[in-house]
């Protein structure tokens, strides 16, 4: 009890966000619904990109072809074999994981540029990979996957909680795609605070000093990859069920940067960073579409030309105001903020035990 | 455990607050939905920004005819048409994402015109079990129109990509019997369905393709395919290729001082890419192709009703080039859609519309060839499929011979 009571606030902001996303389907339509199922989906692929990039130094321009990788896998599985679509989830993960880990072996010969390149390679041709085994990949015809039904007990319980119309089955994948990113971000949290993540930061800020310590850099940056790529196998592996559709034009070059400037918009190495990060990545491109063409107080030629632009200027834009403003993403700019804000109630004698900001990090 | 009861009560309080709410989102059940006393709702999701932006002008045309169908008729039967279109980048699961947005939020009563192959497929499924009609799709993939039986609720509106092939095919066998014909094509169903309707058309003669060659819609040049089937003999050059990438490499034959007869698919050859094509020094001799639709800079058109109506009609769409062959294009399949509602009259449902559209059309386009129908019936529904082939000569392009209708060839 003492426990709870003592619990950092950031303990209860969690249980706000839990609730929030468990809650959430049963307020909103079924549309609405799957829109968050990719805000999930993005926030899940982001976090792994996270732990790569913000927490082990790492560079990847390549995570939208791991999606890719993961989600063929889980298509090619439901499809030919007839696997259970939630076995193929955990499969197309390690699988990509495995993909990921082989990658980070040429990576430790490249630093960050070079690693960014090889990556961005990766992203360039993966879509022109999958059609070649036509009859295993669908080619460019692509996979069909009819949409799941919810089981039994989840349109009992969700009946019960909202006496309106039975689940569907965007609703069923909401719930599946909350559990596995609630798994992966608990998964994550203990990852960086123990020995793991201690290693992985420590090669990010000083290499030789990691090593001078004894930590072996070539397994901590490949094992980075390696988790990085299972996250963006198992984000794939949901995009492509709840699109019900993979291709090789779902997963174009442009994916591969919307999620690296998802990650940094949302905050490098920070465990809430990528949910706002996949809030942002979801959300970004539509809002910048549609919103911007529906004000009418925005000039119609403005409009146009922003609409013919695409959201890569509202990218581009956002990006260059966080790093010059806001270096440690939203998030980092909501923790100093506060820590900021505490420290001034408390007085300039307890300033010391006031959270103090982490240090800046650019990619 | 006293410690813990007010904030258990807290939580129970947010889930029964949830559940509360969860009861008033039930939605109503109607027979006709997106259609009011006033108003019929169409969808539409269209590449706007990415890598084909170019196609983003065709579903600004319709808005255009559209617009002055409300303007000048009213709308149709009273009901004024309410156009929402969606950028989908060219991307399937932005596709999957608007088109659900257009069916269970903003409630459309049908999707008109999608444009993409990968894009479409991707949501055909998903419309057909909702039973929401996906219109005149924007793509010549044979799929769609010959898969009627499976998805009831699709259909196309272009001629196919194999029936126009089939015609080069003709004119290869009529015209030049002995040519050595090297085919460029994009790697994606688009470049194979031209491929396989050449290869198919010429049947036993199939050993006149002497080579064929790819490319990547990413890539960036088409020189090096090229100068290979110039390298392997080749004296007719097929382009089964889509704009940006015809203008490349009528460019490049050029530059490699080649003189092949050249066959240009119909979705590369409006009038302004040949002008861009020949801007960067392309010679554009011997260039064949064929059209089914009226071009805006063929003279011949100057004093043609349908093109002066096209004219009234493109005024309506401030960013629209009136001379862009895409513009015409968006504006006739308009004017098929205006014609389905008309005929549905106060029978106004998704599936009495789907009837029309997939089994009874026969209309005479005013925006297409003299002599073009549009016609579906209950065994056929390729809705267009007479195409004529016509030549450059250097300023736009002549007609040539008689309609050619592919009706039935394709299954």
């Amino acid at each position: 009890v003492s426990r709870i009571r003592s619990a950092p606030p950031r303990y209860w902001l969690v249980l706000v966000a839990v609730l929030f996303f468990i809650g959430l389907p049963t307020v909103v339509t079924s549309f609405q619904s799957s829109e968050w199922t990719q805000v999930l989906i993005f926030a899940i692929v982001i976090m792994g990109l996270n732990i790569l990039v913000g927490y082990n130094g790492q560079i990847s321009l390549g995570h939208g072809a791991l999606m890719a990788v993961g989600a063929y896998t889980s298509a090619i599985l439901i499809h030919r074999y007839h696997v259970d679509y939630l076995i193929t989830i955990p499969i197309a993960g390690l699988l990509t994981g495995l993909v990921g880990f082989l990658l980070g072996i040429p990576a430790l010969r490249l630093s960050a540029l070079y690693l960014a390149l090889a990556t961005f390679a990766l992203a360039v041709v993966t879509p022109s990979l999958i059609k070649r085994p036509a009859q295993f990949t669908g080619g460019v015809q692509g996979i069909l996957i009819a949409p799941p039904d919810p089981p039994q007990f989840a349109k009992d319980a969700f009946g019960a909680v909202t006496g309106g119309p039975a689940m569907t089955s965007d609703q069923w994948l909401y719930y599946v795609s909350l559990v596995i990113a609630l798994l992966l971000f608990w998964f994550a949290w203990n990852l960086v605070r123990n020995r793991p993540g201690r290693a992985m930061r420590a090669i990010r800020d000083r290499e030789v000093a990691a090593a001078a310590s004894g930590i072996n850099i070539a397994g901590y940056k490949t094992l980075a990859f390696g988790i990085s790529a299972f996250y963006a196998g198992i984000g794939g592996a949901l995009y492509g069920l709840t699109s019900g559709f993979v291709s090789p034009d779902t997963f174009p070059l442009s994916l591969s940067f919307q999620l690296l400037v998802g990650t940094v918009i949302g905050g490098l190495a920070s465990i809430a960073g990528p949910l706002v990060g996949g809030i942002f990545t979801f959300w970004l491109p539509i809002l910048s579409n549609q919103f911007v063409a529906s004000q009418p107080w925005i000039p119609a030629q403005v409009a146009a030309a922003f609409k013919n632009a695409g959201p890569a200027v509202t990218y581009g834009a956002l990006l260059i105001l966080i790093m010059i403003f806001a270096p440690n993403g939203v998030v980092g700019l909501v923790t100093a903020g506060y820590a900021r804000l505490q420290a001034r109630l408390r007085g300039a004698g307890d300033r010391g035990s006031g959270q103090m900001p982490s240090d800046a990090q650019t990619v | 455990m006293a410690k813990m009861g007010p904030r258990l009560c807290v939580l129970a309080a947010f889930l029964v607050t949830m559940a509360a709410c969860g009861g008033s989102n039930a939605p109503a059940a109607q027979t006709d939905v997106g259609i009011t006393s006033n108003s019929i709702s169409l969808g539409n999701t269209i590449a706007q920004s990415g890598p084909a932006a170019a196609y983003g002008t065709i579903a600004a045309a319709e808005q255009a005819y559209f617009t002055y169908i409300n303007n000048t008729k009213g709308g149709v039967n009273g009901r004024k048409i309410n156009f929402k279109i969606l950028d989908d980048a060219y991307t399937p699961a932005n596709a999957v994402t608007l088109t659900k947005q257009l069916v269970e939020q903003d409630q459309v009563f049908a999707m008109f015109s999608g444009l993409g192959t990968q894009t479409q497929t991707s949501v055909r499924d998903y419309l057909n079990t909702k039973k929401v009609p996906q219109l005149f799709v924007a793509t010549g993939a044979t799929t769609f129109m010959a898969d009627y039986s499976s998805h009831p609720f699709t259909i196309g509106w272009q001629p196919p990509y194999q029936g126009e092939a089939r015609i080069y095919a003709k004119d290869i066998l009529a015209n030049h019997p002995t040519a050595k014909i090297g085919v460029l094509y994009q790697n994606d169903d688009y470049g194979q369905d031209y491929l396989k309707g050449l290869t198919d058309g010429l049947g036993s003669s199939a050993s006149l393709i002497v080579d064929k060659e790819s490319y990547e819609v990413t890539s960036a040049s088409t020189a090096s395919q090229l100068a290979t089937l110039k390298a392997k003999g080749a004296d007719t050059l097929f382009l089964f290729t889509t704009p940006a990438f015809t203008i490349k490499s009528l460019v490049i034959t050029t530059a490699l001082h080649w003189e092949p007869t050249i066959y240009l698919n119909s979705v590369s050859n409006p009038q302004v890419y040949m002008g861009i094509a020949a801007k960067a020094g392309a010679a554009l001799k011997n260039v064949t192709s064929v059209g089914y639709i009226k071009d805006p800079t063929d003279p011949q058109w100057a004093n043609d009703s349908g093109m002066q109506l096209y004219k009234t009609v493109i005024a309506n769409c401030t960013t629209c080039n009136v001379n862009d062959g895409f513009n015409i294009y968006g504006v006739a399949v308009a004017y098929t859609m205006v014609d389905v509602l008309t005929q549905a009259g106060s029978n106004m449902t998704r599936q009495n519309v789907m009837n029309i559209a997939g089994t009874q059309l026969n209309e005479s386009n005013p925006f297409l060839l003299p002599g073009v129908n549009v016609k579906t019936t209950s065994s056929d529904h390729f809705p267009i499929t007479q195409e004529q082939v016509i030549a450059w000569n250097g300023t736009g392009w002549t007609l040539k011979g008689s309609l050619i209708d592919e009706r039935g060839t394709i299954k």
